[in-house]
């Protein structure tokens, strides 16, 4: 007969609860990267605040460039409008796409109050002073926002999103047609008031990116503060399952209805912010397309975090930003190529094999051409600057560019689904002429119109940081019940 | 018991529920005893969750009445009635999965406590206070479950939890809403013949130590053994029997809901 003992369960084994427990000790990591950890745990939540605020101000301080300084207030605006959006769809759950027309509300109420809209007596002609018109604007918003939170109530997910969408588009024909006279139609108002009050007024670039700065850090302050306590957890157990939220003693209903009025309120804020810098208002300012912008910023920063939102709302405006000039945007575009190829191709050899053969293709085919045809290569890259004449003998840009460009591009949107249908070698070997593409496109095409260009970039690099961080920049992972 | 005629915590009274002409529950009537564990099995489809359902509001009864220690609860919100003091869990666990094992603890206080968001933005006293008792609270029912729901994780993911503690989770859950009663949805399914056994314990200990009163809906005949104090027997919506597990298991209305007839005794009747 065989005593064998049965062996001794193996450390590390799956349902194990203490194997299991010790998970996060096993994953810790090493060197730099478990200082940088300790770092983090060691830094409070004001502290980081504090920090990425006092970085914002010192910024604003150093430079004196009027345009950076007006992206860097457009840039806090969006994080001050993504942060608003995250209370009722990152927090609540709630797909609000009503949400652009509070930020045209707190708006116009800034311009009825800071200008002669409403006539040169009461109110209207007494200019108010900031202190004065942003709050009472900001509590006609919550209250707004809580009666179109009341309609919208007894909707769910996609039915919610149809009717808050109606709120948005109503809005702009609301202001677009009632009384042309004291909203000014599709003309706006214009004017306006800075911020103003206790004798003093607010009128660089520089004074309005730090009072958006200041105004962006506490409302983060407070959006944290809110977060974590009894009606942020209430906010986020509603967004997981609103049956089991109501089973568990909390009024649905209510919440959701607080969700929408907070998240108006700070919508109305940044309007009120928005009106100030450009001292006018225009229906087209609230368009859908906007909106859509600020859903970027919080997808892309993150849907459900603080940090996540200012983060997708300053990246995707210096985005923005960028791609209207040529020549930080073609930065961005050899530099997202440059990024994804590091990012995606290893071992190194291998990326060394793509670049090295995109510069000899490039090089050999403009040779080429150039010999068979003068007028082939006859035409000059879009991009200015340094990489203009570093790309001038690489990509093959003839004298009708347009026509030719357009064919590039359509050919270059078939070799990236090539590429992403292909796996391994295929796919290395592809890859090379599908950058080469893409680059002559761009030189000869993308780069002369920044307006189209502006769209299919921003396009491309959410496509990529998505891909790369399905939860968005700062986003935490998240499920669906399943 | 409550045979002498004292106030039974729960009382279900001729209750009702239709929907359109589908008779989900007929004439139900169920009285729940304090500190009293009862068993509701029946085959699936029975009612048993509709059951569940209408007692804690989510249904409102088309006729009949619920009262809770004396007092009418039918038709009132969920909420209002968990804040009576009927928690419930959830046969197909429904957790808030993103939230953490504590936060899924500390939301359910939400009804308990009163700070208005001004006051947890400047953390004005009363938030302050609230918030250090939930803590308390929180740590106190999950130290209830022993290693099992303990320290490390705390502050990770519920959906990182296997099945077997998100089941535990989600009593614990329904325990800070500081119940009188608690409605279990199938507690031990899915579970090993040990964990069931856990589950066997820990209503036992709910019980005892924490002086609930139990309405449990579950499949496993050794745990209704285990736990029950009486058993109530359901077909199609209405009462077949209720008495002790003996009395119930050998009931013939019960073997015939789940076994279907005897065909000897179909020739002979």
């Amino acid at each position: 007969m065989s005593t064998e003992q049965p062996p001794p369960p193996r450390k590390g084994q799956i349902g194990v609860d203490e194997w299991v427990a010790q998970s996060g000790e096993r994953q810790e990591a090493t060197g730099w990267r478990r200082g940088l950890g300790t770092l983090e745990r060691r830094v409070g939540w004001w502290q980081r605040l504090a920090i990425v605020a006092l970085l914002g101000l010192g910024f604003g301080l150093i430079t004196n460039n009027v345009n950076i300084l007006t992206v860097g207030f457009t840039s806090v605006l969006y994080a001050i409008l993504s942060l608003g959006l995250n209370i009722a769809v990152g927090w609540a759950g709630l797909l609000d796409l009503g949400f652009i027309a509070f930020f045209g509300f707190g708006a116009y109420g800034y311009a009825i109050f800071s200008s002669t809209a409403l006539g040169t007596g009461g109110m209207g002609g007494s200019h108010l002073a900031a202190f004065e018109s942003i709050p009472i604007v900001l509590v006609a918003a919550g209250i707004v926002g809580l009666v179109i939170g009341l309609i919208a109530l007894r909707l769910d997910g996609d039915y919610l999103a149809i009717v808050t969408l109606f709120v948005g588009q109503a809005f702009m024909e609301a202001v677009n047609n009632i009384d042309p006279g004291t909203l000014g139609g599709v003309n706006g108002l214009f004017g306006l008031d800075g911020l103003h009050g206790l004798g003093g007024e607010i009128t660089t670039p520089r004074g309005y990116f730090f009072i958006a700065l200041i105004f962006c850090a506490v409302l983060a302050g407070i959006l944290h503060l809110l977060d974590t306590s009894r009606t942020g957890r209430a906010w986020r157990a509603l967004r997981d399952d609103p049956l089991a939220a109501r089973a568990m003693t909390m009024p649905v209903n209510k919440l959701k209805v607080m969700a929408f009025s907070f998240a108006a309120m700070v919508g109305a804020l940044a309007g009120t912010l928005f009106a100030a810098e450009q001292s006018s208002v225009f229906p087209t300012n609230f368009t859908s397309n906007i909106l859509i912008l600020i859903y970027a910023c919080l997808v892309l920063g993150g849907v459900g975090t603080i940090a996540g939102a200012i983060t997708g709302g300053i990246a995707v405006t210096v985005v923005s930003a960028m791609l209207t000039s040529p020549k930080d945007s073609a930065y961005l575009f050899y530099g997202l190529i440059l990024l994804t190829l590091i990012w995606k191709v290893r071992p190194w050899r291998h990326l060394a094999a793509v670049l090295g053969g995109t510069v000899v293709l490039g090089l050999v085919l403009n040779a080429v051409v150039g010999g068979i045809s003068s007028s082939a290569t006859a035409g000059s890259p879009g991009s200015v600057g340094w990489i203009g004449s570093a790309v001038s003998h690489w990509v093959i840009v003839p004298s009708d560019a347009a026509t030719y460009g357009n064919i590039l591009f359509i050919a270059m949107i078939c070799m990236v689904i090539a590429l992403v249908r292909l796996e391994g070698r295929k796919r290395l070997i592809l890859a090379v002429p599908t950058i080469y593409i893409a680059a002559c496109c761009w030189e000869s095409r993308l780069v002369v119109n920044p307006a189209i260009t502006t769209q299919i970039m921003l396009g491309a690099i959410l496509i990529v940081t998505m891909a790369a961080r399905p939860n968005g920049l700062l986003g935490a992972r998240r499920v669906e019940v399943l | 018991m409550d045979a002498s005629g004292a106030q039974p915590l729960l009382e279900l009274e001729k209750l009702s529920l239709a929907f359109g002409g589908l008779r989900a529950i007929s004439e139900l009537d169920l009285r729940i005893g304090n500190n009293e564990i009862v068993s509701m099995i029946g085959p699936n489809g029975a009612g048993k969750t509709t059951v569940f359902n209408v007692i804690t509001g989510i249904y409102r009864p088309t006729e009949g009445d619920v009262r809770l220690g004396g007092e009418s609860i039918a038709g009132k919100r969920p909420d209002r009635i968990t804040r009576l003091g009927i928690a419930r869990t959830f046969q197909s666990l429904r957790l808030f999965l993103n939230m953490t094992v504590i936060e899924n603890v500390k939301a359910a206080t939400y009804g308990a406590t009163k700070a208005s968001p001004p006051e947890s933005i400047l953390r004005l006293p009363r938030a302050r206070r609230e918030e250090r008792e939930v803590q308390a609270l929180a740590e106190e029912i999950l130290s209830f479950f022993g290693e099992r729901l303990m320290g490390y994780r705390w502050e990770q993911p519920a959906y990182v939890l296997s099945y077997a503690n998100r089941r535990r989770l989600e009593i614990a859950r329904a325990l800070a809403t500081r119940p009188k009663l608690l409605l279990l949805d199938e507690p031990a399914a899915g579970m090993n013949p040990t964990e069931t056994h856990e589950v066997t314990e820990l209503i036992g200990r709910l019980r005892g130590e924490l002086g609930l009163s139990i309405l449990v809906i579950e499949h496993d005949m050794h745990v209704v053994e285990g736990i029950s104090d009486r058993v109530v027997a359901l077909d199609h919506g209405v009462k077949i029997t209720e008495g002790t597990f003996e009395a119930v298991g050998n009931h013939p209305g019960v073997i015939e809901a789940y076994l279907g007839r005897d065909p000897e005794a179909l020739a002979e009747a």
